[in-house]
């Protein structure tokens, strides 16, 4: 029996034990080691031998990421490790370290429980370690902390051992200030990561060591062994005496939680339906013999088996020919023709995969990422998946030749279902459609997969930048008639508040919820109790109230209504670009005695211009994205770097001096950020290190607004002239 | 000065001769395409009649951009046909405000209406008439039960219910498909489903199909070309009941 197929068989044997199995994500902040400590770990797991980990980047199955060295799907494997007096079942995903990928941590972070966080010794948290963090937290996942690339610390910085000791517990103690700043709750609770008790591991994930203090029992190996066979150059003994893979693992199985236990916690976080209903509890409990409940949080293309979709199931149990429905979608019976689970690149098929595991299938046609699909045919969703990062940037693609048309529009069809974080604009008129993603890298990795694993020839423009619309002052009631004029909307338009915002971006207040819930929450939150109660729909970050009372036929007329609110939300007034932060007050209608002369040919249209009206005269206004922007230089470099910033319409907002190196902390604007790498690169003659994260949308300053709009409605062929509300009311 | 210009159920053979007068008269001649259409004739045919040109007008000329031809009507004489009675189940009774808001003088010549050929083909007392609807094609999010509410509403105080059936460009609905939708309506808002219906097809016409019966019977009845209208009659009085086993087979 080969040692694979040994694997499999163990791995299925515990599959139906949730108190055996924890599901783990790896995050970091790019380049601290990820990749490797996952090769290394799968070795060690008897998985690849142990001389091909560490070149092999085995995880990395996409030929992009080995190319370029840094990985940019998560991937899965499943493997087993003894502990104790038994065998426990270790599903794995690795996730990306580039925050133009985030979407894949955020997904990455639905399907696990706990996670081991890299955080690398000598650059210590990046504020890539603090978004992986805090999605970890947000969705309930507990972390743990693994310091890579100690050996650096003694044979780079060649500290000694006394200062080694501190830097290691600087680098715990920033991450725990970052676990209680992000969730006070949970860090009292004792997520508060803790040598002592074995929280934290420190080691060399590239030469294959680590120790933990509860091993330091078993292995005998202290940091006064680290530091001396680190300085002698025999990181063997230490890899030898302290494995990386035993004391990781052992690390993950004593204190990350099993999905026996994180679904209990874990289910009141990511679904808002009815916890005493059947796949209420039966998801609370893990229950393999409840309904089917499975949360899709990716999507892959196999050549062989077409769509695959990965994702945790929470309850009841999948095998071929499971008959699911996926929600939100037509209610169509998917059927599914595979179960298998991931080993890497490799999908191995089961016989069946019960609750708490990470399940591959084929067969989901209707399901896209983020799905929730049941044995029921009706089951409240899953919250969700909130990103950190938006797309920002945007390139239009045409299809190099003719021919290759109806193969780009499908090609760009399956990109936007791999990928959440991408949108997908597809104009078949045209030909010019648009790819939306988080950054230029991003978007180039996407370009490029479509060239070279798609097959198919494009042409790609500049990039663009995203802008979103939204209003500064309440306007209304604005009066939109239906083309008959028959039937008429009164809405009064105005801003969101901005912790109303907040709650519906990190899912506190969502129309999954129960009614009366969700009006709680809004009144807490100080909105008036009659508006809290009338909240009947939410898109994006905008929130569309009812509040007029018994007008007959309005029920059945509502869901158009919504779609004339939807419309125009999708491209405001000012510039065709979506729009956020609003709430909209329907506070009175008048409607055709006759359901023919109201229907969607006259309601759409008549509220759509109302919506695109009021925006108007509520001062609709630009939003621009912005990045954080970190960058570490040498002293001497200080000045170029923050001129760098500066000189585009910049802020600095803090400077650390860490030794001879000073660290710069400001934010600029993402339409300013074309080709920073390489000003940043000539200013600083190569010596800076920094990274971007997005930080969210600000309002474009007044002096700029007109010129930028101008620009926008050029590109999309609009009319030069900005539109006045009489243009939509006539 | 805007003449609205009824031309009546079927054919060009409805139109009444002030009507007819009118048209030859006019500077310009529209005729509204999409609240209802006369099946028995063509454009052709009817400019044969009239002696003139036609201008066919869809939905988006008149209700978007009503201006260009309400303006021609300052000094000119225009005349603005439909199908039907001008103002009935349509939403015109706007065209002639927004003309009176331009100054412009309108009038309206009456053409014969489908609201009152279906008391002479049915036997139903117009009388006994309470609100009429319409069925539409449902929609994706809009599938309204109104229609259903409004039959209901009218069998509760013993009135009859005159139901309208959609009119597309490609297609007209069919009695049988109206009562299936009905009976869709019935069974989402869990009320009952009308026991009795009178079908109408082709009013106007030397040939038109009126039937009445059960919901079952009229699905399989054949009424052959459009356009059908339905009826939903209340309790049935004496005479009407004779009528309808006379010219209906009830």
């Amino acid at each position: 029996m080969t040692r694979r197929k040994k694997m499999v068989e163990q791995v299925t044997a515990l599959m139906d034990k949730p108190e055996r199995i924890r599901n783990i994500g790896i995050v970091a902040h790019i380049d601290h080691g990820k990749t490797t400590l996952s090769d290394n770990l799968l070795a060690g797991a008897g998985m690849i031998s142990e001389e091909l980990a560490g070149r092999q980047l085995f995880m990395d199955s996409d030929a992009e990421e080995q190319a370029r060295g840094i990985t940019i799907d998560a991937s899965n494997v499943s493997m087993v490790h003894p502990y104790g007096d038994g065998e426990y079942l270790i599903n794995m995903i690795d996730t990306p370290g580039h925050v133009d990928f985030g979407g894949d941590v955020t997904r990455a972070m639905r399907a696990v429980d706990g996670a081991v966080v890299v955080v690398d010794a000598v650059e210590g948290t990046m504020p890539q370690t603090e978004t992986v963090l805090r999605q970890a937290l947000k969705e309930g996942v507990r972390p743990v902390l693994f310091i890579n690339k100690v050996d650096r610390l003694i044979n780079e910085l060649k500290v000694d051992e006394q200062e080694m000791q501190i830097r290691l517990g600087n680098v715990i103690d920033k991450v725990n200030k970052l676990i209680r700043g992000m969730n006070k709750e949970l860090y009292d609770a004792g997520w508060k990561l803790n040598a002592a008790e074995g929280t934290v591991a420190f080691g060399s994930a590239l030469y294959n060591w680590a120790i933990s203090v509860p091993y330091m029992q078993t292995s005998g190996v202290s940091f006064t062994d680290v530091y001396n066979k680190c300085n002698e150059g025999d990181m063997k003994w230490l890899a030898k005496r302290s494995p990386l893979c035993q004391v990781l693992l052992d690390m993950v199985v004593k204190h990350l939680p099993s999905p026996l236990e994180a679904q209990k916690r874990r289910i009141n976080i990511i679904w808002h339906g009815d916890k005493e209903s059947e796949v209420g509890t039966s998801m609370l409990t893990c229950n393999p013999d409840g309904p089917a409940a499975l949360m899709v949080t990716d999507i892959s293309f196999d050549p062989h088996a077409g769509e695959v979709a990965t994702g945790r199931l929470f309850s009841g149990r999948l095998r071929r020919g499971t008959e699911l429905y996926v929600m939100g979608t037509s209610k169509n019976i998917n059927r599914i023709t595979q179960v298998g689970i991931f080993m890497g690149a490799e999908r191995i098929e089961v016989e069946e995969l019960p609750a708490g595991n990470i399940a591959a299938v084929t067969g989901l046609k209707d399901a896209i990422v983020g799905s929730t699909v049941s044995t029921l045919q009706d089951m409240t969703p899953f919250e969700s998946l909130k990103h950190y990062s938006e797309p920002v940037m945007t390139v239009a693609v045409e299809a190099k030749s003719m021919k290759d048309l109806p193969k780009l529009v499908s090609v760009l069809r399956q990109v936007a279902k791999e990928d959440p974080t991408v949108k997908v604009t597809i104009d078949e008129e045209t030909g010019e459609h648009l790819i939306s993603g988080m950054g230029e890298l991003h978007l180039e990795i996407i370009t490029g997969r479509i060239k070279r694993d798609k097959g198919v020839e494009i042409v790609t423009s500049q990039p663009i930048v995203v802008y979103r619309e939204t209003v500064t002052q309440i306007a209304g009631p604005v009066e939109g008639k239906s083309p008959n004029r028959h039937n008429r909307f009164y809405i009064v338009i105005e801003p969101l508040a901005p912790e109303l915002v907040e709650m519906i971006r990190d899912g506190t207040v969502s129309m999954n919820q129960p009614a009366l819930e969700r009006r709680d929450i809004l009144k807490e939150a100080g909105m008036d109790k009659d508006e809290a109660k009338n909240v009947t729909a939410i898109e994006g970050t905008n929130i569309f109230i009812n509040m007029t009372k018994g007008i007959q036929y309005l029920n059945e007329t509502m869901e158009l209504v919504l779609d004339g609110w939807r419309e125009a939300l999708a491209g405001g007034p000012l510039a065709d670009e979506l729009v956020q932060n609003t709430k909209i007050r329907l506070v009175d209608v008048k409607l055709h005695e006759d359901a023919i002369h109201r229907g969607p040919a006259q309601v759409i249209p008549a509220v759509r211009s109302a919506v695109k009206a009021g925006l108007l005269m509520a001062g609709d206004t630009l939003l621009e994205p912005l990045q954080k922007i970190q960058i570490t230089v040498p002293s001497l470099q200080m000045g170029s770097a923050t001129g760098e910033i500066q000189g585009r319409r910049g802020q600095v907002f803090d400077m650390v001096t860490e030794g001879d190196s000073m660290t710069i902390i400001g934010r600029v604007p993402v339409a300013e950020m074309f080709g920073f790498a390489g000003d940043i690169r000539s200013a600083t003659e190569g010596r800076a290190m920094w990274s971007t994260e997005f930080i969210g949308f600000e309002p474009v300053p007044a002096n700029l607004l007109k010129e930028i709009v101008i620009s926008i409605r050029k590109r999309k062929g609009l009319k030069e002239q900005i539109p006045r509300p009489d243009d939509y009311l006539a | 000065m805007l003449f609205f210009i009824g031309l009546g159920l079927y054919d060009e053979q409805d139109l009444s001769v002030k009507g007819l007068e009118q048209i030859r008269r006019a500077d310009h001649i529209f005729l509204e395409s999409y609240t209802s259409c006369l099946t028995g004739t063509s454009i052709r045919k009817m400019e044969h009649l009239f002696g003139r040109e036609i201008q066919v007008l869809n939905r988006e000329d008149v209700e978007q951009h009503p201006e260009t031809f309400l303006a021609l009507a300052k000094d000119e004489d225009v005349a603005f046909l439909t199908g039907g009675d001008p103002m009935v189940s349509t939403t015109h009774t706007d065209l002639r405000i927004r003309a009176a808001a331009m100054g412009v003088q309108s009038r309206i010549i009456h053409g014969a209406s489908i609201a009152s050929a279906v008391c002479g083909l049915t036997g139903l007392q117009n009388y006994r008439f309470g609100k009429s609807c319409s069925i539409p094609y449902p929609e994706k999010g809009w599938f309204p039960t109104a229609p259903f509410e409004v039959i209901a509403y009218n069998l509760d105080a013993n009135l009859h219910t005159l139901v309208y059936l959609d009119i597309r460009e490609d297609r007209h609905m069919t009695i049988p498909e109206a009562i299936t939708l009905i009976g869709e309506m019935a069974e989402k808002t869990g009320g009952e489903p009308p026991d009795l219906y009178v079908g109408v097809a082709r009013a106007g016409s030397a040939e038109p199909g009126v039937a009445a019966g059960s919901s079952r019977s009229l699905k399989e009845f054949d009424f052959g070309p459009p356009l059908h209208i339905l009826v939903v009659p209340a309790d049935l009085h004496i005479m009407e009941r004779e009528y309808l086993e006379t010219f209906a087979g009830l």
